[in-house]
């Protein structure tokens, strides 16, 4: 016990002389939850409108003002000909074309019916998607304005205009943030992408600077070296995830309304998941690079099959199948669960136990790679 | 016997590295691996030290079997391997005492065992090993080796890189452990090292040539050298080498190291040879025997 404990106040003591990896450790993940969480957000806002109006009538002027106030077009600049705003499209000056048709209002007064031309910039089909939900609601919106209104005018007498409103409620998160769903989400990536590194590279540091063959002829026991060396790696862990969520509470003001002691309950084996692919890595890896090229090679699959940024329900099946080997997809589900919907601990009872199931396999593959002697 | 080494085999892919070598050292001797880069001397230490698994043969180092009872031998052994090995982001004191603990002892309790050599590293027991100088280094990693007071000491080439002055300190030192009782198994490739050895192996390409004290291998060596000197150094060796007679031709500081083929050699001869070549303030002496020239003989004959 005693020279794990002396392993682990060496590896704290090198963690905090090495003045370059410091600031990777304890400021870079809380800027990057920073930037990540404002920046990683699927809204699609400030999109270049343009129009092109052949009607100049108050009809068409009034849903043009439609888009005008509305917080997520900017009106970049309108044009007299569909030829030239094409061109504009082109060099990629804007993103969405309305063209109003010559007789607007008047097919409107008449047929009660007229067509719209809409152009959307489809490069980020995403995008594209979400600019076409937009668009179509405030055309709705002001057709129904419009349909009551010209009830109204024509008839001459009050008629209420039969319209359906739906009103959705979102649960768990009732403003649609996308801070709320990615602070979560990218604390999870931190932690984990972190004590990866960290953990890979630390033995394989040993090896590297031949301090692992002097290791190797003392008397230590595999165990405790083992221990010694990952312990610091699962305290740092925790400590991240703390501050974190810290930041997420302050900064994000993201719900945490179930049990916080789940959540720590769960990393704490996670991070032993994490750790122990660390040390297998390190034990088939000879230099830090390799150790690292290895780290970032699992960790693209984990992060891009961990539902983080595409739900895992729109993968194809093969793909979800996949993904159940993927631990940061229980940690990312996990999270979110607790903090957003307050789940309990039968809620996660199935992912906790496949991650406790993990823990085990993969620090017994590791340990057993791990040889004294070659 | 502290190390007891017998057939013991070792090659990496196809390259035989160790080539069924055999030899013992008795308790308290200081013995030396003596031989070039290459030669198999830290292949030799990694068996000896457990880090490595022969091919074939077996060995005993202070009466544990290296395979069966390693965890014994890394108890009653300490190590230096060749490249310094310790953690250069931890001072001199926390080294010492990290590697203490892993033996489960501490600084206090051996300190008179390495006492002689931490004092004089001691005023800069707070710096960082990595911000050492070559022979600060050196005395480090061998306090750390002696730190749990070993029976049997492995010193893989302890002084390459070290300059003359350290050195010799060095060697000082481990003739004073040895009278401890320390067994000391030391490799290097510097051959004046031999001479303060009790007993030396000289090994060359996975192979021991031959295993004596280092007296008695001088002694034994029959055939005689002569010192060769003249002006022009390159053009000597050229035309010791045609000479019809000659055995062996190398340069050795100052001198040309001639060996000859007859055992009446008369160095007369060589001399009206070398000046009607041309050659001006020819010196030619018979020279005393090193280590270095058996070596270099049992080299030969083997190719």
């Amino acid at each position: 016990m005693r020279t794990i404990l002396f392993i682990i106040q060496k590896e704290f003591r090198q963690i905090f002389r090495n003045k370059a990896m410091l600031p990777i450790i304890f400021v870079l993940p809380f800027i990057q939850l920073l930037i990540l969480s404002n920046a990683a957000s699927f809204e699609v806002k400030n999109i270049k409108f343009s129009y092109v109006d052949s009607d100049h009538s108050g009809a068409s002027r009034e849903l043009i003002s439609k888009f005008q106030s509305s917080d997520y077009f900017v009106i970049v600049d309108h044009f007299l000909s569909k030829k030239e705003a094409n061109l504009q499209m082109q060099k990629g000056k804007v993103d969405v074309i309305l063209e109003i048709p010559n007789h607007f209002e008047r097919n409107l007064l008449t047929d009660k019916k007229s067509t719209l031309s809409v152009s959307i910039n489809a490069i980020d089909g995403a995008a594209a998607g979400i600019t076409n939900v937009y668009i179509s609601q405030i055309i709705a919106s002001y057709s129904q304005k419009l349909q009551s209104q010209l009830y109204q005018y024509n008839e001459g007498s009050f008629v209420q205009p039969q319209n359906i409103i739906t009103i959705p409620s979102f649960w768990f998160n009732n403003t649609l943030n996308y801070k709320t769903l990615m602070v979560p989400g990218i604390l999870v990536l931190l932690v984990t992408m972190l004590t990866l590194f960290l953990s890979a590279m630390n033995i394989v540091r040993e090896k590297e600077i031949g301090t692992l063959e002097q290791i190797n002829v003392t008397p230590i026991k595999k165990h405790q070296f083992i221990i010694g060396k990952l312990f610091p790696f699962w305290v740092l862990g925790l400590l991240i995830l703390t501050v974190g969520l810290i930041i997420a509470r302050l900064v994000f003001h993201i719900p945490i309304i179930g049990n916080i002691g789940l959540i720590y309950l769960f990393t704490s084996v996670y991070l032993l998941v994490i750790l122990g692919i660390g040390l297998f890595i390190s034990n088939y890896t000879e230099t830090q690079q390799q150790a690292m090229f290895i780290a970032w090679f699992f960790t693209v699959i984990f992060i891009l099959m961990s539902g983080l940024f595409t739900p895992v329900e729109s993968m194809p099946n093969w793909a979800q199948q996949i993904t159940l080997f993927n631990p940061i997809r229980y940690f990312v589900e996990i999270i979110r669960m607790v903090m957003l919907k307050g789940a309990a601990f039968s809620d996660i009872s199935t992912p906790f136990f496949i991650i406790c199931f993990y823990a085990v396999v993969i620090n017994g593959f590791a340990v057993w790679s791990y040889k004294k002697t070659n | 016997m502290s190390i007891q080494v017998q057939n013991i085999s070792k090659s990496y892919q196809n390259n035989l590295a160790v080539d069924s070598i055999t030899f013992e050292v008795k308790e308290g001797e200081l013995f030396g691996l003596i031989g070039p880069d290459g030669a198999g001397k830290t292949t030799l230490f990694r068996i000896l030290t457990t880090l490595l698994l022969a091919n074939e043969g077996n060995a005993t180092v202070a009466g544990f079997d290296v395979v069966k009872d390693y965890k014994s031998i890394r108890k009653e052994v300490g190590y230096m391997p060749g490249k310094f090995s310790l953690y250069q982001d931890l001072t001199i004191e926390e080294n010492l005492n990290f590697f203490a603990t892993i033996f489960g002892t501490t600084l206090e309790e051996n300190y008179e065992l390495i006492k002689e050599i931490y004092v004089q590293i001691e005023p800069f027991k707070n710096r960082r090993a990595g911000k050492l100088s070559g022979g600060m280094k050196q005395k480090l990693a061998l306090c750390c080796a002696l730190i749990h007071k070993p029976k049997v000491l492995f010193l893989d080439e302890p002084t390459t890189g070290v300059d003359p002055v350290s050195r010799k300190e060095f060697w000082e030192m481990l003739k004073r452990l040895q009278q401890k009782g320390i067994t000391i198994l030391v490799s290097t490739p510097y051959m004046d090292e031999a001479a303060l050895c009790d007993r030396i192996a000289l090994i060359q390409k996975g192979s021991i040539l031959k295993i004596d004290s280092p007296q008695k291998i001088i002694d034994d060596y029959e055939k005689t050298i002569y010192d060769v000197q003249a002006k022009n150094t390159y053009q000597l060796i050229e035309d010791l080498k045609n000479y019809s007679t000659q055995y062996s031709v190398f340069a050795f500081g100052e001198y040309i190291h001639y060996i000859d083929k007859k055992t009446d050699f008369n160095p007369m001869e060589l001399e009206k040879y070398l000046q009607e070549n041309g050659h001006q303030d020819i010196v030619i002496k018979i020279s005393k025997t090193t280590i270095e020239d058996v070596f270099m003989d049992l080299t030969n004959l083997k190719q």
